[in-house]
């Protein structure tokens, strides 16, 4: 869409017609002003992304010159940051990672079962509780964790659970991330019911129907749900944080926090490394369903 | 960052398969293509002489309690049940050791005297007040350049996006406390300015403003929804007041606000929630102190502090139902201005 701005003055045919390419021709002043928006950006990206890169270049430096050379050209380069902090905390650190694999992926698992059943039940079957029912997952959208944690932790810690990974899980299979819940009921409300119907017309059950008709169709959904599940774990900090205590068990944040504590043995470069691996997976989901993340952030935000 | 929400639409993804009307969902089967092929198959309207349809919707009746079992099963089971029982811990002495001692309202009249309680209330509320509106500003500012019929939209999007991943991370926490140390990154920056550097972290009044520069540096994420807002307004409303002389300042002022007006509330409401609930940031770069002097003793850090490091978990149950309730009301009153400023197309 073009706002009236940077073709404003002009608004040839083509643009006028196609507002959503913005490929109109464009004079040389607008051109002149383009240009210095994309400078303009790209001083600003680099700002941004200067950090990031830093601390990418500053994990293979050898370790005093992470603090000495600001540089974003290491004029030593060593993998010493890595193969040290690998077993700083007296752990392999692929153990962090595995754990935080298990949980990471355990979340999908539970948040695909249990949220697809409930958004189907609340978005197209009818029954007496289902509008008390959406209203009680719009509120449990905003309550905060911290209102609930204290009671489950005493209760998951009597059952012994402390150190497993049921606490972080259960949860999940029992469909609590509202959210993800009411991103599905929307969704399934712009599936056409007459699909519903053909299929109830077939003779396929409620199930049937589910499983062969509306969840194929919910894909895009789904996938939403899974990529922001996985990086919404794979960053949580909070609730491992309670549950974990044996290093053992650590998920990795759990574990770069451990490392920040004994930080005088680590040294900035070792947590440096370790930090830039911690990031890795979701750099690269990042980079594998950048189009998907936008689109389902974008799609969230609109009535 | 996580979380949080109001309506979402589905993507229209390349499946095409939300492209479709959208079925109210008070909406059932009329009547008379479905009723054969459900009364037969339910073998009953013989029986009853319901129609297929009312019979149909019987057994959806049944079926969506099946459907629904996990999510009661969540709801009284990690929701309902532990959220009253924090209410009751929030009136008693609980160490998790002995057995909870009801005290009445001794931990809210101990808040009342609790000079950390007061600064982390402090800190958050400064936190909020300053990082969500700034980080709105940048977002909403920079949605308006990229929506400008910009080559390379989808690179700059992502980008900026990324941050927004990244930012509720350890490691990011980690990389921030790194930046702002004594001898990271801003201050080597300043040095070949030379100007004289200064200890970011060290001082009370300046290291709160670091998590607030963290917090903007994410702005992606509100960015993308605003950019798909501004997606949303038609562009007719632009040619017209072009044809009646209105200028670019005129436009924005007239119509671009007024119509994203939901979509800032939207991301007002998200980023409020949020911040409210931030924790990572302060812990990591604090190193679970909330120092120096409580200059970064977040509400949650303080919370976290009293319920799992004092085992005081009365006196967090509290704490914690004091923080809900703030919450609560701050979305009320949000919701209840939003009358006089949220304009909806259909009013």
């Amino acid at each position: 869409m073009t706002t009236g701005s940077a073709t404003e003055a002009i608004q040839t045919p083509a643009t006028a017609k196609s507002p959503q390419t913005h490929h109109g021709r464009v004079p040389t002043s607008s051109r002149m002003r383009s240009a210095f928006t994309h400078a303009a950006l790209i001083v600003f990206v680099l700002l941004m992304l200067y950090p990031l890169l830093w601390m990418l270049v500053s994990a293979f430096k050898p370790g005093h010159l992470v603090l000495t050379e600001p540089g974003l050209i290491p004029k030593q380069f060593t993998f010493r940051n890595f193969v040290e902090g690998w077993n700083i905390l007296n752990q392999p650190f692929s153990i962090f990672f595995i754990n935080s694999l298990i949980v990471s992926v355990g979340a999908i698992v539970g948040n695909l079962f249990s949220c697809s059943l409930t958004a189907y039940a609340l978005a197209r079957m009818e029954f007496r509780m289902r509008k008390v029912y959406l209203a009680i997952t719009l509120g449990a959208v905003m309550l905060p964790i911290h209102a609930l944690i204290i009671p489950q932790y005493i209760v998951f810690s009597k059952l012994h659970l402390v150190n497993t990974y049921v606490p972080l899980l259960l949860p999940k299979f029992l469909g609590t991330d509202a959210f993800f819940v009411f991103l599905m009921v929307q969704f399934i409300r712009t599936v056409p019911r007459d699909l519903d119907r053909a299929a109830w017309i077939d003779g396929a059950g409620p199930f049937r129907t589910f499983w062969s008709v509306i969840l194929p169709l919910m894909r895009p959904a789904l996938v939403t749900t899974t990529i922001f599940t996985f990086i919404w774990t794979w960053n949580d900090f909070f609730v491992p944080l309670i549950y974990l205590t044996r290093t053992g068990a650590f998920t990795v944040p759990v574990a770069l926090n451990s490392m920040v504590s004994a930080e005088n043995q680590s040294g900035i470069g070792m947590l440096f490394a370790m930090s830039l691996i911690s990031l890795l997976p979701i750099l690269v989901f990042f980079a594998l369903a950048q189009r998907h993340l936008v689109r389902g952030i974008a799609t969230t935000g609109l009535k | 960052m996580s979380l949080p929400r109001s309506a979402p639409r589905p993507a229209t993804g390349p499946s095409g398969t939300s492209a479709q009307g959208t079925g109210t969902p008070g909406e059932r089967a009329p009547g008379a293509p479905g009723e054969g092929p459900f009364g037969l198959r339910r073998g009953r309207t013989g029986r009853t002489g319901t129609t297929g349809a009312v019979s149909h919707l019987h057994r959806q009746g049944r079926a969506a309690h099946i459907f629904l079992i996990p999510w009661q099963l969540g709801l009284v089971l990690i929701t309902s049940v532990p959220l009253l029982a924090s209410l009751y811990l929030a009136f008693t002495d609980y160490d998790i050791l002995a057995s909870p001692h009801f005290t009445g309202l001794e931990n809210f009249r101990r808040m009342a005297h609790d000079a950390q309680f007061w600064a982390s209330v402090r800190v958050t509320l400064v936190y909020v007040v300053v990082s969500v509106p700034l980080q709105l500003a940048f977002a909403l500012f920079l949605a308006l350049v990229l929506d400008r019929g910009l080559r390379a939209l989808s690179f700059y999007r992502s980008v900026f996006y990324l941050p927004s991943l990244l930012g509720a991370s350890v490691a990011v926490a980690i990389l921030w406390r790194q930046i702002f140390g004594d001898t990271g990154l801003v201050n080597r920056a300043l040095a070949l300015v030379h100007i004289h550097g200064h200890s970011w972290l060290q001082d009370p009044s300046t290291a709160l403003a670091t998590l607030i520069v963290l917090h903007v540096w994410a702005f992606g994420s509100p960015m993308v929804i605003f950019l798909a807002g501004l997606r949303q307004i038609p562009d007719d409303l632009y040619e017209a007041s072009r044809v009646d002389g209105a200028g670019r300042f005129r436009q924005f002022r007239s119509i671009t606000i007024p119509l994203l007006t939901p979509i800032i509330f939207f991301n007002l409401i998200l980023q409020t929630i949020g911040a409210f609930q931030s924790f990572t940031q302060a812990d990591i770069v604090s190193k679970g102190t909330g120092g120096p002097s409580n200059s970064t003793l977040f509400y949650t850090l303080y919370l976290y502090k009293q319920g799992f490091v004092n085992f005081d978990m009365g006196y967090a149950s509290a704490l914690a139902w004091v923080l809900m309730v703030v919450i609560a009301v701050i979305t009320a009153v949000h919701f209840l201005l939003s009358k006089y400023w949220v304009f909806y197309g259909d009013e």
